[in-house]
């Protein structure tokens, strides 16, 4: 019964782990990004 | 040296369940932060302004940079492969930090030397080990798809600028002082020191014998071109693969960083005189157009070629670039959006070109010592680096010279870049599998696989 519990919870903070992990590196990337697509539009737009 | 027990490689053995989804921004928060040395330019002008520097000298941090990225890539790849990759990002995250760190104090105390020593030096050797760091765990943890993996952290490498330009250009102002850059130095040692702790702490070794989900035995000899050998660094340098690949590597560079290096002033010339010309605020509007292509090709063709193949992509980058550029030198400035559609494209194969090529030393030399024969190939990028921009910068100051506008500045690189990328296409047909000789003992092949 506790293994299975243990199992669980080592599952549930795999996955924060994995979500928290994701978004660390893709939070700054996304600015980047956004940050990027106001240059371009001046190209064609400008 | 005796690795200490928290970055020793036994110590980061994924226990079962581990997800290997986690490699991936363990690489990412690496390469997403040494990707920043492609956005120095935005330290040089207020360097110039406060320490009264010229331009050449303003780039001597970034050049060295790179140079010791090469060197550092090249030559502690072996090491890199021996103590594992927690070693590798902590020495990274350790000397990329600290060389921000001596730049705050050197333009504190008016010392450009000691940027040009932390920046270019220290933090150099920190981008050679950083690029290099997860580049053979990822291939073992995604043997059914390396590219894929390994396309996802190179193409952090090619991001890094996108978050670090308007980041450092927000953090310094309109008109800095020394004050201003040394705290900007200090905050950027700090923050990618932080940063980067995550690739520290979360990079695991899958264990050894260990298969992705659905896979119980390896893939050898799916393909003609995928060995199920292993080949060390000293004997890959031996075989004419590792040098035709090198060739492959060079040229692909030297033509994409060709356009990549002149890019603003080659579409603002190109279009001056026409009912379209380019302005400075469009001109950086294509720069970054570019530097998005770039980025979003080391990811989509290196998958690609998961699928398709190794040689083949190779041959789609070498082959449809010498096109594109033929496309750009014919029809000159006839069309802006035929320049900017093929310029595009060409930079997702530099892009790809890039990030295919840890996948294509995998399938031709194993997982054995993949990150150190990766390493050593990098120095075709440091010669790349000096050919691309050597060519168009000499040309297009020569065809000035003799009185020429427009595209006829630039007309002749691109003929003689359609020239490399055919040598490059020919070198891409020489490679053939490894062979046996090369292949190391079946005893050593498993201390390689050993995580």
């Amino acid at each position: 019964m506790s293994t299975a519990t243990e199992t669980g919870a080592r599952s549930g903070g795999r996955t924060a782990l994995l979500v928290i992990a994701w978004v660390w590196v893709l939070a700054p990337f996304v600015y980047g990004v956004i940050e990027l697509i106001t240059k371009v539009v001046d190209l064609f737009g400008g | 040296m005796a690795v200490p027990g928290f970055l020793a490689r036994s110590r980061i053995v994924a226990s079962p369940g581990w997800t290997r989804w986690l490699v991936p921004p363990a690489a990412l928060s690496i390469h997403l932060s040494i990707g920043q040395a492609y956005a120095w330019s935005v330290f040089k002008t207020p360097l110039e302004k406060t320490l009264h520097l010229s331009g050449t000298e303003s780039g001597l941090p970034f050049q060295l940079g790179i140079v010791m990225l090469g060197l550092s890539a090249a030559f502690g790849g072996t090491l890199v492969e021996r103590n594992g990759p927690r070693w590798a990002m902590f020495v990274a995250t350790l000397c990329f930090s600290a060389g921000f760190l001596i730049s705050a104090l050197g333009v504190a105390t008016g010392q450009f030397w000691l940027v040009v020593l932390g920046y270019g030096g220290i933090g150099g050797i920190g981008l050679g080990i950083g690029y290099i760091s997860p580049v053979s765990t990822l291939i073992k943890w995604f043997p059914d798809r390396p590219g894929m993996a390994t396309g996802i952290a190179i193409m952090g490498f090619g991001g890094g600028a996108l978050i670090a330009s308007p980041w450092s250009s927000a953090m310094l102002g309109s008109s800095p002082g020394t004050g201003d850059i040394a705290v900007a130095f200090l905050i950027h040692g700090l923050v990618y020191a932080v940063f980067m702790a995550l690739g520290v702490l979360i990079v695991r070794v899958p264990a050894d014998g260990w298969r992705p989900p659905g896979r119980t035995r390896e893939p050898a000899a799916a393909r003609p071109m995928i060995s199920a050998a292993n080949v060390s660094a000293a004997n890959a340098l031996k075989t004419p693969q590792f040098w035709c690949l090198w060739i492959v590597l060079c040229l692909n560079v030297t033509a994409g960083i060709g356009i990549l290096e002149k890019a603003a002033p080659m579409i603002t010339d190109f279009f001056k005189g026409t009912s379209a010309p380019v302005g400075t605020a469009a001109a950086a509007g294509f720069v970054a157009l570019l530097s998005l292509t770039n980025m979003l090709g080391r990811f989509v063709w290196s998958s690609i070629s998961d699928a398709v193949g190794r040689k083949n992509i190779y041959r789609f980058y070498l082959g449809v670039g010498t096109l594109l550029y033929l496309v750009i030198a014919l029809t000159t400035n006839g069309s802006k959006l035929v320049f900017v559609l093929c310029a595009m494209l060409i930079l997702s194969f530099y892009g790809g070109g890039f990030a295919t090529l840890p996948a294509y030393l995998k399938d031709l030399f194993g997982t054995y010592q993949v990150g150190a024969i990766h390493g050593r190939l990098l120095t075709a990028w440091s010669v790349a680096g000096v050919l691309g921009p050597l060519i168009v910068d000499g040309i297009a100051d020569s065809e000035k010279s003799a009185g020429k506008t427009g595209p006829d500045l630039y007309s002749t690189s691109f003929y003689i870049m359609i020239g490399l990328l055919v040598v490059g296409f020919v070198a891409n047909e020489c490679v053939r599998p490894v062979k046996e000789k090369y292949h190391e003992p079946v005893d050593h092949n498993q201390v390689g696989s050993e995580a």
